[in-house]
């Protein structure tokens, strides 16, 4: 099944196949995350049907996989519509939300619809950090009743863990309450810089301490000494592209500007003025960014950690430079591929003694 | 029923990717790569055409097949398809409003 996945991304990366749409409808949200990048001060969003004809395009050039997300998307009065719409189409349908807006009613239409997963961020198993990190009281009591309604529905529920200061000490005890509640789990260390380009959400990142720990942690990464060994540089380093970001993966924002990623804020159209279709395939800056390989990156091609690197090429725009590296990602490949020291000669003074 | 009416099973997610269908069930995100055969009966499967008209219309005319051959090979694949709920078959043509949308032409190039 990942080997199928993977061998389809594959292939809609070698044809330029937006296989991959994550819209987000709102910027709104009903909490206030404190490692949030988005400004919810959110206007002017592409109403109903606009949407529904975006993604009648998007079905058009080949879309399957369909994220919804925000802000937070049930916030919008007309949520149901617009899921509606995007599951009769015919997209594998994913939905990132908070939960707190989703009771039995709302978990049952959206297993009627075949919603294909809903994925819910559970910051801790404490109601008191959690709630402290979304700034919405008894928001953990709701998300955590959400995803045991949408369990029980039958749809498959992701409990995410966005991993920073606040709560790095329990995400092993969020692992525990995912296997306990019955849903797969997943974490994220990266903090996104501010979508205006503010990098002061850094200060939110873990430590390279605890992101050590984090890579070292087996029921995390499987094999550790696996995942922390630096790959050999692709053979093909020339041909190979940074990322899916505009071959097979695609972003839309709720003002209808289309970009490479969510976390690549690279204008390249908005679909109110063109279709998506014509966006994607003549876009100067989609071409611009899907022209670019592995070669193409001034430092990062020549650095011994390429072969293993995730670099995002998003992170490195955002950054200051598409083509440069990004400071966040230079320093998870550190910190995962650190080397033993080199030995060193020690010297000690017996003081005659010999 | 020896020679049903097929209908594209709603509630899927689909696309077409290089020319062949790719399906993902929600229930259990089962994933399917069809070849091209099954891909044509795939889209096809319109709930107002029998399985001998899509095997003699699309299957015989597209590739170098004998008629008995595409038809015993189609119906193998429409029992898999049906059992894993992908596919629905009737004696009677089918609902349009109950059969997925089809796709669209690969329009991907």
């Amino acid at each position: 099944m990942a080997e199928l996945l993977d061998r389809i991304q594959d292939r809609a990366l070698q044809l330029d196949v937006l296989l991959n749409l994550h819209v987000d409808i709102t910027y709104r949200c009903n909490e206030r995350c404190i490692h949030c990048y988005l400004d919810h001060d959110s206007r002017d969003e592409l109403a109903l049907s606009e949407l529904e004809r975006v993604f009648a395009e998007a079905r058009e050039i080949g879309t399957l996989f369909l994220t919804l997300s925000g802000g937070e998307p049930m916030i919008r009065p007309d949520f149901f519509p617009i899921l509606r719409s995007a599951c009769a189409l015919g997209f594998a349908v994913k939905l990132k939300t908070n939960g707190t807006m989703i009771r039995d009613a709302e978990a049952g239409e959206m297993a009627k619809l075949g919603v294909h997963q809903v994925q819910i961020s559970v910051y801790s198993d404490d109601p008191e950090t959690h709630d402290g990190i979304t700034k919405l009281p008894g928001s953990f009591r709701r998300s955590l009743d959400a995803i045991n309604l949408l369990r029980d529905s039958g749809i498959h529920v992701v409990l995410a863990d966005p991993l920073m200061r606040a709560n790095i000490d329990d995400y092993r005890k969020v692992q525990t309450l995912a296997e306990e509640l019955g849903v797969a789990f997943t974490f994220d260390p990266t903090i996104t810089p501010m979508i205006n380009g503010d990098l002061d959400l850094s200060n939110q990142r873990v430590t390279r301490t605890a992101l050590r720990q984090l890579y070292q942690d087996a029921s995390l990464v499987g094999d550790p000494a696996e995942f922390c060994r630096p790959g050999a540089p692709p053979d093909n380093l020339h041909e190979q592209v940074p990322c899916g970001a505009g071959h097979n993966a695609g972003y839309i924002d709720p003002n209808g500007s289309v970009t490479p990623c969510v976390q690549f804020p690279y204008p390249c159209g908005n679909v109110r003025h063109q279709s998506l279709a014509d966006i994607w395939r003549h876009s100067p800056q989609m071409l611009e960014v899907r022209s670019i390989r592995l070669k193409d990156l001034h430092t990062c091609s020549s650095c011994d950690l390429v072969g293993g690197c995730t670099r995002c090429p998003g992170l490195a725009y955002m950054e200051g430079d598409m083509r440069g590296p990004s400071a966040i990602d230079c320093e998870k490949s550190e910190v995962r591929f650190s080397r033993v020291p080199s030995p060193t000669l020690v010297q000690i003074s017996m003081g005659g003694q010999l | 029923m020896n020679d049903p009416y097929v209908a594209r099973s709603t509630r899927l997610g689909t696309c077409t990717l290089g020319g062949e269908a790719i399906i993902i069930t929600p229930s259990d995100s089962h994933l399917y790569n069809l070849n091209q055969v099954a891909t044509c009966i795939w889209e096809a499967a319109d709930g107002q055409s029998r399985i001998s008209e899509i095997v003699e219309k699309r299957i015989c005319a597209e590739f170098e097949i004998d008629r008995e051959t595409a038809l015993a090979d189609a119906l193998e694949f429409l029992t898999d398809f049906s059992a894993k709920g992908l596919l629905l078959t009737s004696e009677h043509p089918v609902d349009p409003a109950k059969v997925a949308q089809p796709f669209l032409e690969d329009t991907n190039g």
